[in-house]
């Protein structure tokens, strides 16, 4: 097995506001194999951008990393100053945030706001190398170097969101993440949208983290998945094997919750609301919402399980199951603790 | 047979630029009746820019038609007394795409319960308002008791967005407009909205206008569809012939882009041409899918194709299926069977 590029070790993001700390991400342990893609699913406030923004190193206060380590190649990025972090980021990892589009620069041509971010990172080049740099960045998600003259107002949504994608990969970086990269895009575009990241990060060589709530973008795009609820990871593992035989109640509910195209009958929703994340109660979050919840589901928080290989539930229908204690210690696994 | 609401030849163009001369056809031509004796959930489903939100906001009488008219209970829209209006703003209801901007922070979310309850005097007492807003929320799946008295952020989107819907149904309408309401709401919550919408079409015999991108959502809820492409009708008819079969290349360029989640289902197998076609229009009336369609041929770049009924129950308006017959833009109705 290759090393992880990225190994996300207990990580805790909290924001301490006046009423307490919101657990935002609270203990998350994962691992990202080189090449590959993960998918981070979860409904509104699960935490999922608030990680995207931790492995940018880019919470801001009221909120703080309380916790934890992440290892990107080796070198935990918690532990950077803010001007070691400042050059990493877009470097060796880089995001593509939600509604990109709408964050670039409208007085701007689209050149000079590549060329920015590969200044920041002193690549000194001539004018020349650099018109040639641009026109190959713009290449990689298939927009024609005429594009680099033009004002994002000129540009569709869908390819003004390909611009960002340029931009975060202009300096090829190990580790791409993309935070709801196509929500306001229609369907046409999104697919563009997704192929090119997909096509970019095989020629890249990078991994790619993509989040979002679309489960059916995440069967099309990814090869694991971590499903993520109130700052927690519910269930992680191969995206085919998770959808084929979802093990947590929160997993088996967002997937029935989806439309199909066969059995055309009634839409299931999960009943209830996503739980608050402040001054948050013992035991799972889920409890309140769980169909098949259990009495020590109000107490305890579940850790962790490998149920399968590379397969981790937390979820307390499984504590009868043998659990391999020596297995959880595998790089796929962290361990939990209770809140 | 008068309709209830009916789209006669409707084109709208917005004009924008300093002496009016940038012209956007946002609909081309189109007609539409809306039938409320036999109540059905209409889907109008395309990309942004397509013209799906013009065609709801001209049913809604927010907007008037450059030429054509709209036309409700066989009345031009435009002539209506104060009476008719009054009728018209309670039996056309609409849920709109977001559930955050429609809520005043400062007051709880009773608020917009009680406003058409007041304006449209549905109630003589405070108590009969009450049962009434209690009534509604049940039927879109709230609890009252846990909704009334709460401040908008205090609840979900969806909740919010239900509670929209509960205010269209306090009205009694006789048909929704909703314009994307679930494209802001998370994916698990999508369902219980468009399943309390589906309820209200078949619990209280009120007719439904989807108007959405999402073609996944559209199947699920809707009887009938309509496919737009910029302004223009391309596809229309039954809601399991089109999104199963789809006749006209539009379409199936989005069914096949839907991400289903299904894992027998990926994108893989049929890579989108994303390059242009051969066949550039010359006229302004061509094909507007001719520049991206992979069959087009050289009388799409010529003249608009018209409706072809190739089948039954319905149409596509692409000059592939020229063997099939003719169907009027003003007949477009007999598909909806």
């Amino acid at each position: 097995m290759t090393a992880p590029v990225l190994e996300v070790r207990d990580l805790k993001v909290y924001y301490h506001t006046a009423r307490g700390p919101v657990k935002a991400v609270d203990g998350v342990s994962f691992t990202l194999a080189p090449k590959t893609r993960l998918g981070l699913v979860g409904e509104s406030g699960s935490g999922k951008s608030t990680m995207a923004l931790a492995l940018m190193r880019m919470i801001k206060p009221p909120g703080r990393i309380d916790g934890g380590q992440i290892l990107l190649d080796g070198q935990d990025l918690v532990q950077l100053s803010q001007d070691e972090m400042r050059r990493v980021r877009l470097n060796q990892i880089a995001m593509v945030p939600q509604g990109a589009m709408n964050s670039l620069n409208p007085v701007t041509r689209i050149r000079q706001q590549i060329v920015d971010g590969l200044r920041a990172h002193d690549i000194k080049m001539t004018k020349r190398e650099m018109d040639k740099r641009v026109a190959e960045v713009l290449s990689w998600v298939d927009l024609h170097p005429s594009v680099g003259d033009m004002y994002p107002h000129e540009l569709s949504g869908g390819m003004k969101q390909r611009v960002c994608i340029a931009i975060a990969i202009s300096l090829r970086p190990k580790v791409i993440i993309a935070d709801e990269p196509t929500s306001a895009l229609d369907v046409v575009v999104q697919r563009q949208v997704m192929e090119t990241i997909g096509r970019v990060q095989e020629e890249l060589g990078a991994a790619v983290i993509l989040i979002g709530h679309d489960m059916g973008l995440m069967v099309q795009f990814v090869d694991r998945l971590a499903v993520m609820y109130g700052g927690k990871i519910a269930e992680q593992g191969h995206m085919r094997d998770i959808f084929r035989e979802p093990l947590h109640p929160y997993t088996r509910l967002l997937i029935q919750s989806l439309p199909k195209l066969e059995d055309k009958g009634e839409l299931k929703g999960i009943p209830g609301i996503a739980p608050s994340l402040l001054n948050a109660p013992p035991g799972c979050l889920f409890h309140v919402r769980c169909p098949e919840a259990l009495p020590v589901c109000k107490t305890v928080t579940p850790p962790p399980q490998e149920l399968r290989p590379a397969r981790l539930v937390a979820c307390h229908l499984y504590d009868a199951a043998p659990v391999v204690a020596g297995a959880v210690a595998a790089p796929v696994a962290g361990k939990e603790q209770a809140a | 047979m008068t309709a209830f609401l009916e789209l006669r030849n409707v084109t709208k163009v917005f004009s924008s630029g300093i002496l009016r001369k940038k012209r956007t056809v946002a609909l081309d031509n189109l007609s539409l009746k809306i039938d409320t004796d036999r109540p059905m959930v209409k889907a109008i489903a395309g990309e942004s820019g397509s013209g799906k939100t013009t065609l709801g906001m001209m049913l809604m009488g927010f907007l008037s038609p450059t030429s054509g008219s709209v036309l409700y209970n066989g009345k031009d829209m435009r002539s209506l007394n104060r009476d008719e209006q009054r009728a018209f703003r309670r039996e056309v209801q609409a849920v709109f795409q977001d559930p955050f901007s429609v809520y005043n922070p400062f007051y709880p979310v009773d608020h917009v319960l009680e406003m058409p309850i007041e304006k449209f005097k549905l109630a003589k007492s405070r108590r009969e308002a009450r049962a009434l807003m209690e009534e509604a929320l049940s039927a879109v799946g709230l609890q009252p008791a846990e909704t009334l008295g709460r401040f908008p952020h205090q609840l979900s989107g969806g909740q919010r967005q239900r509670i929209m819907v509960a205010r269209a149904l306090l009205l009694k309408p006789r048909l929704i407009i909703a314009d994307e309401p679930v494209s802001m709401v998370d994916a698990s919550l999508r369902a219980t909205i468009l399943e309390s919408l589906r309820k209200l079409n078949r619990d209280f015999g009120i007719s439904i206008l989807y108007i959405t991108h999402d073609l996944t959502t559209a199947y699920h809820v809707s009887n009938h569809i309509l496919v737009l492409y910029r302004g223009s009708l391309a596809e229309a008819g039954d809601v399991e012939h089109v999104i199963k079969q789809p006749k006209h290349p539009y379409t199936q360029l989005l069914v096949d882009s839907i991400p289903w989640p299904d894992l027998e289902h990926s994108w893989g197998k049929n890579r989108i041409p994303s390059g242009k076609s051969a066949v550039q229009p010359v006229s302004a009336t061509a094909c507007k899918f001719a520049d991206r369609c992979p069959h087009a041929m050289p009388v799409c770049g010529q003249q608009p194709p018209p409706l072809y009924r190739v089948d039954p129950t319905r149409a596509a308006a692409c000059f592939l299926h020229q063997e099939a017959a003719v169907l009027p833009r003003e007949e477009i109705n007999a598909l909806f069977v």
